[in-house]
Formats: structure tokens, C-alpha cells, sequence
């Protein structure tokens, strides 16, 4: 519960400081969480499934307010509670929003934690709406003269998604034996495929929009592209997560009858939006864009990877999840500093980067690579099962997706060629104490994921062998 | 010890990468030096134990740590010294080591000196596991690895933009190939269960578990991650433009040891190989056929390190009709003796640019031989060696490659001979344009040109002995039995293990009667000697000068502008996928999906307006009313 209460305290604190607060307070603020989390690897550990930490009566006897916790969760927390001091840290700019949008921040670090431990259907649902509010707040406030428009349509996505999802949870709900909202009694509704594939798609709708999969991505690139640093990198870097959290820890529990149907054109999907994806980041001329489309074809892939439903897919799965959110947020701030530094963000006026401040170029170059997926960077152990999972479901399918380690390093190596190579008239400013520390951060985790992802497996690999039984047995009932 | 070897040049990687700007150059330079030079000499340590004569080992298996273990996918990090690999391991710290050196004095005016030396080093590690992992997990680290180390090595000056380019373009084609490669990994892993090469091979062995159709596409598979790398057809037109890079590099990476791992590759997966004749006709075929090409193109280019490029790429060729004819001890050893001349013919036309001052046509160039003595000489020695003067070491390799061929299929030793032959029309060509004749360049005095210093010249010196001797590492048959194929020997130890020899199978038996092998040899040394003696009468005796790029005509044209390759590359691969890129942006992106949310948008903006006039107010407070409101409701009963 200190998890999702101390941010929301926070990001009170920070707004009523104002001005009076700084880079430093903010940080430590939201460093504090990350402490709790350290309490509850030790207290609780990783081995035991999920357990559950907190409880209490809520709205009835049967919709209690419980949180739990196990890899699975603790790997998002970690991702949640590490890369928002990031965020606050190196990638808000000090001018007038300052001050909102750190508290916004804060504020979103206590409900994704809400989210990644709620054990209760309406408990996950509020949350995971209360993580969206600030993005929205965000994106209306602070995006520029479309701002209207980009959040209308991204408002409009999610809230679709939501509605459908809440749905879903409502029919399993009528059919619980006593109204409950647990996640184990959810589990426990005997659904007919039909009504399966029902719940299903609800469910689905909410996470695909989310994640998000082609071609519910639209409101996507807008988003990040108009978004201040800190709001590109919340949605991108830990807000996605959402949805894929979603798929392994409610999705597949809870409709797995549903899978076989959905299977083939969820991959189908994915495996089109990684192409498509790449391709059209090839051409981008806004870094920002690039690295929009360049997400969507990342997290494409995640997708196909969790619906080959092996080991292999969900662990590789959940590795590329935190590794995606490191890269990506690591890429947002390397823009943020580009821009800030030479005021633009555009390919063409940009060049020559390199030759003015070393230290940016190396971080750059690493946060490059483990994009790339390079051997040794995060980005490899993870793409390499994925793309293993969704051999062993079809070669073909792997052939495809595997185009995207050919488009990847064509733009993102173009990116950096048209950045910081070459001949240009910007230069980067020297990084600041804040800055060293977050590209620091950053450049541990590209290097400790590529030498040892074991250690990032064993995390989640309960957990996940859990969900491969659950889905395994509702095969098997069904065939 | 084994650790250490591999993990020297990376603890030299991360001391010039972290601190060497504050190092004085030549600091920078001999500490990335000593680190090869350490790890060569463990290397010579290890190779001893590993052949001694009282009990010799197969191999030493040294296990790190587990690097992935999910599902059924298990993957040790783990390295393993054989034969295979330690011959391997010796060529590239030995080079690796000279052309260190040689790097010292060539980059002294560079700034970025300390880098260079870090990434050289870098290499040199990924070299060293891409060669000595266990498994084909290790190798696939090690491979791309190299393939990165390429690339910031190509773009080195990175002010230059065709050179950013060159250096993509390299990175690129390279894992156009490792996909293929990949998909091979998956193909072994889902139809034999490991990566490890021990388990694996034992497995291939013994197993009739897998069909010869699935070891054929194991083995195509494995083979288009060669063509990447090893520079072949369809793949090879990034090695040209890979000259981009400080010439150290294209001596090290691009013609010693990376472009060769392709070779290595087939010879690890020979148990594969061995079963599908098919992929062996693949290779070779391939392998002929970018063999004389790259040699056509060659006999046109006058950047003297174009030439050499070509030339390797040609040689490779070579290496992978040796493959395709089952003759992997042929292969292995003109890898060797080609690393000796060919690291030598780079550093050597390094030494020229060096001496001219940054000039690389060679038609700029004339007359050097008395400038540059050290330099003529060594050069005139690689370039004997590489066209298989009698006794060199290039003489040996080329003659066992050809004569591989000639037991295989007649066609393809014609083919082979030819384009042999033709690597001696364009080699004289460029070395007596480069050091005989007049000098002709107009911008950079005569006077001025100069021999390079010691710390250059010293490894030539080395490389140019090797280049003679080196032939002795498999001598023929001929030659008598007693010498004679020291390699081969080597890699068909047999200690009696579950998986013993390098080479599971017996080579093909070249059974050739003494009058065939003898005609066969004349026939080689009599194309060596029409090319010669060609060239020198057209260069030297009359003294003519290549043509200017404009005056080109017909064929010469083709070649000059290496048959349009990259052109049409352009228009069959670049051109249409950024098109595609744009219509997708432009249509589908833009217009097709967004106005289809946008639709439904305007009709729930309408509704919204509609309920504004209602409600006169602004949206941010709304939002902030949903939060208090959920807050409350989370709140509801905790408290």
C-alpha cells in the first residue's frame, strides 16, 4: 500500500511547494518507492506465486481492496519505481510546466504501482484509468497547438478500450458464485467458448489499444510526438506496459478458452504491425516520430512473443518490456537533450553532434545499440526468444518479423548518422549532474540485461510457469 | 588461461575507452597493443598444452556462467579451444598483434587515436569469442559483435558522410546475412535440441533424427549468414566500400580474420554440411562465381585499396569452392596463407598512401620503388604470394584449392583457374602502375614522398617472410610424406571422444596420378607467368597508364563501374522500400486510419460541444473532478 500511497503524497507535496521545489527534491521523492520495493523482494520474494500483501473490506465482503505481489509484479514495479526518478530526474524541463507536470508524474508512478498490484478485477479497472488521467492532462495542456485534437483521439481509444474492457469484468462478475471481483474467483467462471471469446475480446480491446497493435496505434505517434519529454517518455517507457501486463496477468488467466481463437490473428497482427512499424520509421525526419514508430514495431513484437504462449514467448515477453521501457525512454531523453541544446529535432537541420560533447555520443551510441539488439546490450536475450517463440509457432511468421533486425538498424543507425555524424553548426550542451546520473541509470541496465538476462528470468519465471499451466489446462479441457 | 586470452583485449578496450583520452598517444597505442600480444601469447601457451606430446587433449572446455535458460532454451556462456579454434585464435592475436603495431605510427596525427586503438581491441575480443564459443549462441555474439566493431570502424572518421554511409551500408548487408543465420540457430535448436557444438555434432552424427531435407536448410541457412559476412554474391558489395575505413582496418577486419569467418563457419558445421550435398554444390557455385566476378571487376579499379578488396572478395570465392568440394583443410589453409598476404598487401599500400600523403589512385602514384625500397619489396613478395609464384605460400593453398576442384568437377577447375589467372593480370597491373613507371602526380612533389617509419615497415617485414614460408603450415604430398600436410593432421586428431576431429569426415580423396598433379601445377605457374609477363609489357616496357574514369568504353566500362551492381540494387531494393515507407506514411498512416478514428471523434465532439453548452467549463477541471472522484471511491471503506 506505501508503494501507491507515498507518490500520490509526493506529487501533493510537489504541488504545494510550487516553485519552492526543485530537481532534487522531486528526485528524492520518487526514489523513496523504490526503497519500499526493495522491501518487498526481500519480504516477500519471487518463488511463492502470487501472494497477496494487502487486504482489506471494500465496496462489499467480495470487492476488497488487495494488492499482491510476485516476479511478474515486481518486474513492473521495478520498471515503474526506476525509470520515474529517471523521468523526474533528467527529463522535465525546468520552464513553467515544470512544477505540474512533475507532480502529474509522481501522481502516475502511485497508480501504474495500483495497477501492477491490484488482485481486484474493479480495483485493476479504477486504477488503470486513474494511470491514464495525468497523460491526458498531459497531452491536453501541454502539446502544442493540436492538443485538442491528439487527445481527443487518443481519449477516445483508451475510453473505448476501457468501456469494453469494464464490460467484460462485469459478465465474469455476474458469474461468480458470491459477486466477487477477486481475481481468483474471476478465474474460476466456467465460460463456453462463445461467451469466452465475448469476455475475451472485451478484455483484449482495452490492452491492444494500449500496447498498442495495429491498427488501433493511431493515436500513438501524435501523442508522443506533441507530448513534452516526460509525457512521451511515461507513455512509452512504462504506460504500454499496461497493456501487455494486462494480456499475461488478466487476459490469459482469465479467458483462456478464448486463446485458440484469437491466437493466430493477434500474431498476425503483431507481426505486421513490427513491419509496418519499421517501415515507416525508415523515413521519418522527427526523431521523435522515429522512435514512435520505431516503439510500435518494438512492442509488436512483444505481443507475438506472449501469444505463442511458451515459456520462451511470455519470459522473453516480459525481459523486452523493462528493456524496451530503458531504450526507449533512454532514446526520448537523448531527444529531449538534442532539442534542448540546438532547438530543433529534424534530421535534415541536424549533423555533427558527436565532435561537441563525448560522453552524450557514448550514451547515445549504447541506448543505439541495445535498440538495435545488439550481443551484450539489453535489447538481445529478449528479441532472440522472441523471435525463438514465434519460430516454433510458424517459420514463416519469423522470417517476417525477423525483417525488423535488418529495419532497425537501418533507422536507427540512420538517426544517428543524421545526428551526430557528419559536418553541422549545433552542438550539444554538457550534460548536466542530473543528466549523468539518468543516462547512468540507463547505460547499467542496457549492459547488466545483455551480460546476465538470467538474472532478470529468474525474476519472473514462476510466475510465468504459473500462467503457461493455467493456459496449458484450458487447453487441454477444451481438446 | 583461456579466459584471460579471450578477456585481455577487452580489459584493453575498456581502459583506452574509459580513460584513454587522458593517456598520452603513444601510451593509447602500446597498451592496445600489449593486450593483443599478451593474448597471442597465451594463445602459443595454450595451442602447446593442447598438442603436447605426452597426452594430447581434444579440447579445452571452459564454462562461464549460464547465460539463458528458459523453457526449453538453454544457452552456457561458455568457450571451447580445439584445434579449429586454435588456429584460428593464433592468426587473428598474431595479425592482430603486428597490424597493432603498424596502427602506432599509421593514426599517430589522429586525435581520436585512443578510440581507435579501443575499438580495435573490442574487436579483437568478439573475434576471439565468435571463434572460440562453445555453441552457436557464443559465435552468434561473436559475430555480430565483429560486425559492429566493423561498422564504427568503417565510419572511424565520422565527419565524412560517405564514409557514415559506407559504414551503414556494411551493417546493413551484414545482417541481411544474419538473419539468415538465425533462423538457421532456430532451425538447429528446434531439430536437435542444443546450440553446443560437442552435443550437437554427436547428435548430427549419430542421429537419424532429422532429415537430409532439414539439414540441407540448416545448412543454407547457416551459409547465407556467410555470404553476409564472408563477403559473397548476392551480399558482397559492402566490402568495397568497407575501404572507407583507416587502412589497419581493411588489413585486419577486412581481409585477415572477420570476412573469413563465413569460412570458418562452414568448417564448424561440417558434420552439417557433410550431409547434404546439395548445400555443398550451393557453396561452391557461389563461391566460383563471385570469385571471377570480384576478379573482373578487379582488373578495372584503380584505388589501390579497391583492388585489394576486390581481390579478397575474389579469394574468399576460392575459400568456398574449397568448401563446396569437401576440401576443408584446403579452405582452412588459404584462409592462413591469405591472412599473411593479404594483411601484408593492406598495410603495404597503407605504407603508400601514408608515403604519398593521403593519395590512393594508383594512377597518381609511379615509380615508387625507389622511394619507398622497403615497401617495393614486401609488396612485390605479397603480390607474388597471392599470385602463386612457385614455393610461396599462396602457391601451396591455391594449387590444394585447385586441385580439390579438379577431383570434383572439370568445369569448375577450369573456372577456377581462370579466375586464379586472372588475380595475377590485376595485381601486376596495380603494382607496376603503383611502384615502376614514371611518377605522375602533380599536386605532391616527388621529393616528398617517403618511406614510412620502422614501427610500419617491421610488420611488413614479418608479414613478408610469412608470406614466403608459409606454405610449410601444408605442404603437399609431393613434397614428401613426412612434411607434407601438417594442417590436416592437425584438425584429424582423433582422442577418442564422443565428438573427436575437427574433420569427422575424410576429405575427399584426391587420388591424382603423379602426371596429373604435375600437369595441373604447370598449368597454374603458366598462367601466373602469361600474366606477368603481360602486364609488365604493357605497363613497363611501354609504359601505359589506366585509363581516365571518363575515357572508359565498353566492357572496360562495366567492369570499371563494377557491372552496376550497386545501382541496381538501388532501383530493385532501396528505391522501391522507401517508397513503400512514404505511401504507407502518407496513406494508410495519415489518412486511411486516422480519419477513421476521427470520425467517430467529430461525432462524440459534437455530442461534447452539446453537453459544454450544458455545462459551460473548462475540460482540465472536469478531469480533475474524475480524479477526486476515483480517489474517493478507492477511498470508499478504507478508512
Amino acid at each position: 500500500m506505501e508503494i501507491i500511497l507515498i507518490p500520490i503524497i509526493a506529487a501533493l507535496v510537489t504541488a504545494g511547494l510550487g516553485k519552492r521545489s526543485n530537481v532534487w527534491i522531486s528526485t528524492l521523492l520518487s526514489l523513496i518507492p523504490l526503497a519500499v520495493l526493495y522491501t518487498y523482494f526481500t519480504r516477500f520474494g519471487v518463488d511463492n506465486g502470487w501472494k497477496t500483501i494487502f487486504d482489506l473490506t471494500w465496496i462489499s465482503e467480495n470487492i476488497r481492496f488487495t494488492l499482491g505481489f510476485d516476479g511478474l509484479t515486481g518486474m513492473l514495479l521495478l520498471l515503474t519505481n526506476l525509470m520515474v526518478p529517471v523521468i523526474v530526474m533528467a527529463g522535465i524541463r525546468d520552464d513553467e510546466n515544470r512544477v505540474k507536470l512533475t507532480a502529474l508524474t509522481l501522481f502516475m508512478q502511485g497508480a501504474l504501482n495500483g495497477v501492477f498490484m491490484a488482485q481486484d478485477g474493479l480495483m485493476f479497472y479504477i486504477f488503470w484509468e486513474l494511470a491514464l488521467i495525468p497523460i491526458y492532462f498531459i497531452t491536453l495542456t501541454m502539446s502544442g497547438e493540436n492538443a485538442f485534437k491528439i487527445t481527443l483521439r487518443f481519449f477516445l481509444y483508451t475510453f473505448i478500450g476501457s468501456l469494453a474492457m469494464l464490460a467484460s469484468l462485469l459478465y465474469l462478475f455476474l458469474h461468480t458464485a458470491d459477486y466477487s471481483f477477486s481475481f481468483e474467483a474471476l478465474r474460476a467462471v466456467e465460460l463456453s467458448r462463445i461467451e469466452s471469446i465475448w469476455v475475451g475480446a472485451g478484455i483484449l480491446l482495452a490492452f491492444v489499444v494500449k500496447i498498442p497493435l495495429l491498427p488501433f496505434h493511431s493515436w500513438q505517434a501524435d501523442t508522443y510526438t506533441h507530448s513534452p519529454a516526460a509525457g512521451s517518455m511515461l507513455l512509452s517507457g512504462i504506460m504500454l506496459k499496461m497493456g501487455l501486463y494486462g494480456l499475461l496477468r488478466w487476459y490469459l488467466p482469465l479467458a483462456p478458452e478464448s486463446i485458440e481463437f484469437f491466437q493466430p490473428w493477434i500474431i498476425g497482427l503483431s507481426v505486421a504491425g513490427v513491419l509496418y512499424g519499421a517501415l515507416i520509421a525508415i523515413r521519418q525526419k522527427d526523431m521523435k516520430r522515429l522512435i514512435a514508430f520505431s516503439s510500435l514495431s518494438h512492442v509488436a513484437l512483444i505481443a507475438a512473443g506472449i501469444f505463442t504462449l511458451t515459456a520462451e514467448g511470455l519470459e522473453g515477453g516480459v525481459l523486452q518490456m523493462f528493456v524496451h521501457g530503458v531504450n526507449v525512454i533512454g532514446l526520448f531523453l537523448v531527444v529531449e537533450l538534442i532539442e534542448k541544446s540546438t532547438g530543433t529535432r529534424l534530421l535534415g537541420e541536424l549533423g555533427g553532434l558527436a565532435k561537441s560533447n563525448r560522453s552524450f555520443m557514448i550514451f547515445f551510441m549504447l541506448l543505439a545499440l541495445g535498440t538495435v539488439a545488439v550481443p551484450f546490450t539489453n535489447g538481445f536475450p529478449g528479441e532472440f526468444m522472441l523471435l525463438k517463440a514465434v519460430y516454433m509457432y510458424n517459420p514463416n511468421m519469423a522470417l517476417l518479423a525477423g525483417l525488423t533486425i535488418i529495419f532497425c538498424a537501418v533507422y536507427i543507425f540512420r538517426m544517428v548518422q543524421f545526428s551526430m555524424f557528419g559536418e553541422g553548426k549545433h552542438e550539444v550542451s554538457l550534460l548536466k549532474w542530473n543528466e549523468y546520473v539518468a543516462f547512468g541509470i540507463l547505460s547499467v541496465a542496457v549492459l547488466l540485461i545483455g551480460f546476465v538476462p538470467q538474472l532478470f528470468i529468474d525474476v519472473v519465471h514462476s510466475s510465468i510457469l504459473q500462467i503457461v499451466t493455467w493456459v496449458s489446462e484450458a487447453k487441454g479441457v477444451l481438446s | 588461461m583461456l579466459t584471460l586470452m579471450i578477456f585481455l583485449p577487452l580489459i584493453g578496450f575498456l581502459i583506452n575507452g574509459l580513460v584513454g583520452r587522458f593517456l598520452p598517444k603513444n601510451v593509447s597505442g602500446w597498451l592496445g597493443t600489449a593486450a593483443v600480444l599478451g593474448s597471442f601469447i597465451l594463445a602459443v601457451m595454450n595451442f602447446n598444452a593442447l598438442t603436447a606430446e605426452a597426452g594430447q587433449l581434444e579440447s579445452i572446455h571452459q564454462k562461464l556462467f549460464t547465460f539463458l535458460h528458459v523453457g526449453s532454451l538453454h544457452v552456457d556462456f561458455a568457450f571451447q579451444f580445439d584445434r579449429l579454434s586454435a588456429v584460428m585464435t593464433l592468426i587473428i592475436t598474431g595479425i592482430g598483434t603486428l597490424i597493432h603495431m603498424y596502427s602506432i605510427a599509421y593514426m599517430h596525427e589522429d586525435d581520436g587515436l585512443y578510440k581507435f586503438f579501443a575499438y580495435l581491441n573490442l574487436f579483437i575480443f568478439n573475434m576471439l569469442v565468435l571463434v572460440l564459443g562453445s555453441n552457436y549462441m557464443m559465435l552468434f555474439f561473436g559475430w555480430e559483435g565483429v560486425g559492429l566493431c566493423s561498422y564504427l570502424l568503417i565510419g572511424f572518421w565520422y565527419k565524412n558522410v560517405d564514409f557514415g554511409k559506407a559504414a551503414r551500408k556494411a551493417f546493413v548487408m551484414n545482417r541481411i546475412g544474419d538473419l539468415g543465420l538465425l533462423l538457421g540457430l532456430f532451425l538447429i535448436y528446434s531439430t536437435y535440441g542444443t546450440f553446443e557444438y560437442q552435443d550437437l555434432f554427436s547428435r548430427v552424427f549419430t542421429g537419424t533424427d532429422a532429415s537430409s531435407n532439414v539439414n540441407t536448410a540448416i545448412a543454407l541457412l547457416l551459409f547465407i549468414g556467410a555470404m553476409g559476412k564472408s563477403a559473397q554474391i548476392p551480399l558482397y558489395t559492402w566490402l568495397p566500400d568497407a575501404m572507407a575505413g583507416p587502412t589497419p582496418v581493411s588489413a585486419l577486419i577486412h581481409a585477415a580474420t572477420m570476412v573469413t569467418a563465413g569460412i570458418y563457419l562452414v568448417i564448424r558445421s561440417e558434420a552439417i554440411y557433410a550431409l547434404s550435398p546439395f548445400a555443398n554444390e550451393i557453396v561452391m557455385w557461389i563461391g566460383l562465381s563471385t570469385s571471377i566476378l570480384a576478379a573482373l571487376i578487379g582488373l578495372k579499379q584503380n584505388d589501390i585499396k579497391k583492388v585489394l578488396a576486390y581481390s579478397t572478395v575474389s579469394q574468399l570465392g576460392l575459400m568456398f569452392i574449397a568448401l563446396g568440394c569437401g576440401a576443408y583443410t584446403a579452405a582452412l589453409f588459404h584462409v592462413i596463407t591469405h591472412a599473411f598476404f593479404k594483411a601484408l598487401l593492406f598495410l603495404g599500400s597503407g605504407s603508400v598512401i601514408h608515403g604519398m600523403h593521403h593519395e590512393q589512385d594508383i594512377r597518381q602514384m609511379g615509380g615508387l620503388r625507389k622511394k619507398m625500397p622497403i615497401t617495393y619489396l614486401t609488396f612485390l613478395i605479397g603480390t607474388l604470394a597471392i599470385t602463386g609464384f612457385p614455393f610461396l605460400s599462396g602457391f601451396f593453398s591455391k594449387d590444394e584449392i585447385l586441385m580439390s576442384a579438379f577431383a570434383h568437377n572439370k568445369l569448375v577447375f577450369g573456372l577456377a583457374l581462370m579466375s586464379a589467372g586472372i588475380t595475377g593480370f590485376y595485381m601486376f597491373r596495380m603494382f607496376f602502375v603503383t611502384f615502376h613507371g614514371t611518377y605522375r602526380n602533380h599536386h605532391h612533389a616527388y621529393e616528398k614522398v617517403h618511406e614510412s617509419p620502422l614501427l610500419m615497415t617491421l610488420p611488413l617485414l614479418v608479414l613478408a617472410v610469412l608470406s614466403v614460408i608459409g606454405g610449410a603450415v601444408n605442404l603437399p604430398h609431393y613434397l614428401g610424406e613426412g612434411i607434407s600436410g601438417g594442417l590436416h593432421h592437425l584438425l584429424s586428431f582423433d582422442g577418442g571422444g564422443q565428438f573427436s576431429p575437427i574433420l569427422i569426415y575424410p576429405e575427399h580423396a584426391i587420388e591424382l596420378s603423379h602426371t596429373a598433379e604435375i600437369a595441373l601445377l604447370a598449368m597454374a605457374v603458366s598462367v601466373f607467368v602469361i600474366a606477368f609477363l603481360y602486364t609488365r609489357n604493357k605497363y613497363v616496357v611501354k609504359g601505359s597508364v589506366p585509363e581516365a574514369d571518363a575515357d572508359q568504353q565498353g566492357m572496360g566500362k562495366v567492369l570499371a563501374n563494377k557491372f552496376y551492381v550497386d545501382e541496381a540494387y538501388d532501383m530493385a531494393f532501396v528505391a522501391p522500400l522507401e517508397s513503400a515507407s512514404d505511401v504507407i506514411t502518407e496513406y494508410v498512416d495519415e489518412k486511411a486510419l486516422k480519419s477513421a478514428v476521427d470520425g467517430v471523434g467529430t461525432g462524440g465532439y459534437g455530442l461534447s460541444k452539446l453537453l459544454s453548452k450544458i455545462q459551460n467549463g473548462n475540460i482540465e477541471y472536469y478531469l480533475l473532478y474524475m480524479v477526486i472522484g476515483i480517489s474517493l471511491l478507492l477511498a470508499f471503506n478504507l478508512f
